[in-house]
């Protein structure tokens, strides 16, 4: 499926501007963008719910614009768990098939083949109502499957369950799609979701499609300060290319002076290497997640953010100092475009 | 503020007849302390937070504020704070007043409330949105005044949080997670933190007291939790992914994983009979070349570039396990073979249990 200059406006807003994008069929392709950023608006677009503007959609030759979703191949997950609540989770499973006119039998194997990949076989008796949202939300989930579409769409589908269980199904849903016929697109707001997804990954910012390409190169090299930005969680470190004026920073055209350097924060240490560059300052926090700390560091007018392995506390208010490797720094000019980028 | 104490508390919800919703348990709260209640849904710990503020009489057991039996009292009269998921605020008051509230109603005069009132404004920067409408702000905002309202009263027994940053934008929560740790350092309120995110949780309290089932199964720091989790269950909720538990057996007095001898941080022979695994996090399993101590064949499964870490997936023995690396320039040994587990880094677990 390709869209082709779309453009969505709502009275006298855009929501969409001038979207260009090819999908990778038969992978998962994720749509990366803060709330707001339109990733909703193209996946209704995608599924026929709504029509552009301007634009078309073309799957091959044939122009998909305006053709209404019931008749095309798609199905849907929302961030809200939407299940039939008079029906079981096997009845849920199984009304795509039924609407497709399948046999009995076949029914059955589908069904039970689908409960067992998202671990429903135990609660296929069951009324959603009597599930968990995260058992409600893979009911959802199969029976999406279980209509065997050619593109599937998923709006933030985990967004709504808790973090251990989102862990635990992001990690399910990967397998499920890999290698499979199903395109599939993922609409997330988290960039860790979109690392952990893979394939390919579209950067979305105010509408506008910030950058498009496989999901390691969009992060390794992303095109502009704006699209760095928007991959990079916790937020990308931004500091003045003088700060580190012991480095020596790729030539470029560019005078350091006009420079500014992009640290991602996995990319600090706590512990002094040969030939790194030191950062001091002050703790204003230290997150702990579980596996890692997060030091909110103050120096001066600048704000960093590390991202530390293991866990450690750190009293607040105390200097503390953060090393990083110079080939691990970007550098923007100053409209924000690329200049150079850690070597990968 | 209170020493708060549980004395063999716990509940069952009618119509359950047969189920804790919380097992039986005797716990104390110490006065001034920062303690985060933390498990999936279903665990207990909103039970448990209810018994606390009143809202629920427990099945049995009691309810000890600085001695005095408050089993049955009702939430007014115990002398808390709470704080809810969603903003609880007066729409028509101004901030000033919203914040007022609590105070005024227990009679201070007006100077002292005054100031009162704009120290704990400034801990949450809404300083400059006294005089302003709460009808007028964001949710973000709203939430801000509920947390001021819930801590304006220096002379509480303890303020209660039930997952108070669920309506919080994601950007905006670590600042809010900041504040709470200021305001427990300048404000040594006791307070108690109910969550499922382990962020939230570990970052907030000085002990962290994880619960699953209905059950409390370690009470401990978050960096207890994480080298040394006394529960499976703890292994796997903290961290990501969570610990991963290698089936082992135990011959000639050491644990023997994939035909190794494996030495562990264990230093108890675990009790006959039970079900033997090593626990190692994903993150300190080394993958390695060629054998060695304590290092355990393996076969790699599955290799996942995630940008900032890469995730393998490793077979060992029958089992499956996840070695972390981080991405720091650090090339990935293609050829590994053996998978180390540093002895002071993992350890045995018994049934559920860590084996000391």
């Amino acid at each position: 499926m390709r869209l082709s200059g779309i453009s969505y406006r709502v009275g006298s807003e855009l929501w969409l501007r001038d979207i260009d994008l090819a999908l990778a069929a038969g992978g998962i392709n994720v749509l990366l963008g803060a709330t707001l950023a339109g990733k909703t608006t193209l996946l209704r677009i995608m599924a026929g719910l709504d029509r552009p503007t301007e634009g078309r959609l073309l799957d091959g030759d044939r122009d998909l614009t305006g053709v209404p979703v019931r008749k095309r191949n798609v199905a849907m997950v929302y961030q809200q768990f939407i299940n039939y609540p008079s029906l079981t989770v096997y009845e849920n499973i199984a009304s795509p098939l039924r609407v497709a006119r399948k046999s009995e039998s076949e029914i059955r194997t589908r069904v039970t083949q689908l409960a067992e990949t998202l671990r429903l076989t135990q609660f296929l008796s069951r009324y959603p109502a009597e599930l968990s949202g995260g058992q409600q939300q893979r009911t959802a989930l199969a029976r999406a499957l279980a209509k065997d579409a050619e593109l599937l769409l998923l709006d933030e589908p985990l967004i709504n369950l808790d973090y251990k269980l989102r862990e635990e199904l992001r990690t399910e849903l990967t397998q499920l799609f890999a290698g499979g016929r199903t395109t599939v697109v993922y609409a997330t707001t988290e960039p860790l979701e979109a690392l952990q997804l893979g394939g390919h990954t579209t950067l979305l910012a105010a509408g506008r499609v910030l950058q498009s390409g496989p999901t390691l190169e969009v992060f390794r090299r992303p095109s502009s300060l704006e699209a760095a930005r928007a991959f990079s969680d916790p937020p990308l470190n931004i500091i003045p290319a003088h700060v580190l004026d012991s480095v020596r920073l790729p030539t470029t055209q560019t005078p350091a002076s006009e420079i500014v350097l992009g640290i991602r924060a996995h990319e600090f240490s706590l512990a002094a290497a040969p030939g790194q560059a030191a950062l001091s300052g002050r703790v204003e926090l230290a997150e702990i997640s579980g596996s890692e700390t997060f030091i909110h560091l103050a120096r001066d007018d600048v704000r960093l953010v590390a991202q530390i392995p293991g866990v450690h506390d750190l009293p607040l208010n105390e200097p503390c100092t953060l090393y990083v490797r110079p080939a691990s720094l970007y550098g923007f000019d100053r409209s924000g475009r690329l200049l150079f980028a850690p070597e990968s | 503020m209170a020493l708060i104490d549980l004395e063999d508390v716990g509940h069952r919800y009618a119509g359950a007849a047969d189920a804790w919703a919380l097992r039986p348990m005797t716990m104390t709260w110490n006065d001034g302390g920062a303690y985060a209640l933390l498990g999936p849904s279903g665990c207990g710990k909103t039970t448990l937070l209810n018994i606390i503020s009143g809202l629920i009489a427990p099945t049995r057991g009691k309810v000890l504020f600085d001695g005095r039996d408050v089993t049955t009292l009702p939430p007014e009269a115990r002398n808390i704070a709470q704080v809810f998921q969603f903003p609880v605020v007066y729409d028509t008051m101004t901030v000033f007043d919203n914040l007022a509230f609590p105070l005024r109603n227990r009679g201070w005069d007006t100077a002292r409330l005054r100031l009162r009132v704009e120290e704990v404004a400034d801990i949450l920067e809404l300083r400059a949105d006294l005089g302003r409408r709460a009808r007028a702000l964001s949710a973000d905002q709203k939430q801000k005044i509920s947390l001021g309202r819930g801590l304006v009263r220096p002379d509480v027994a303890a303020v209660l949080f039930d997952e108070p940053l669920t309506v919080i934008d994601p950007h905006l929560k670590w600042l809010l997670r900041r504040k709470l740790k200021q305001i427990h350092e300048q404000l040594k309120l006791s307070l108690l933190y109910v969550t499922h995110d382990q962020t939230e949780a570990l970052t907030f309290a000085d002990q962290v007291v994880v619960m699953s089932q209905g059950e409390m199964v370690q009470i401990g720091t978050p960096e207890q939790l994480f080298e040394t989790p006394a529960h499976r269950f703890v292994g796997h909720f903290i961290g990501s992914p969570g610990m991963n538990f290698l089936p082992c057996e135990w011959r000639s007095g050491a644990a023997t994983l994939a035909g190794v001898r494996v030495e562990t941080s264990s230093k108890q022979a675990p009790p006959s009979g039970a079900t033997l695994s090593i626990g190692v996090r994903p993150e300190y399993l080394e993958l390695a070349a060629t054998p060695g101590p304590n290092a355990v064949p393996v076969r790699i499964a599955a290799i996942r570039d995630q940008g900032i870490q890469t995730m393998v997936q490793l077979e060992v023995g029958a089992s499956l396990a996840w070695a972390k690396l981080r991405n720091a320039g650090v090339a990935l040994p293609s050829t590994a073979a053996f998978a180390r587990l540093p002895p002071a880094r993992c350890a045995l677990y018994a049934d559920e249990r860590r084996v000391p």
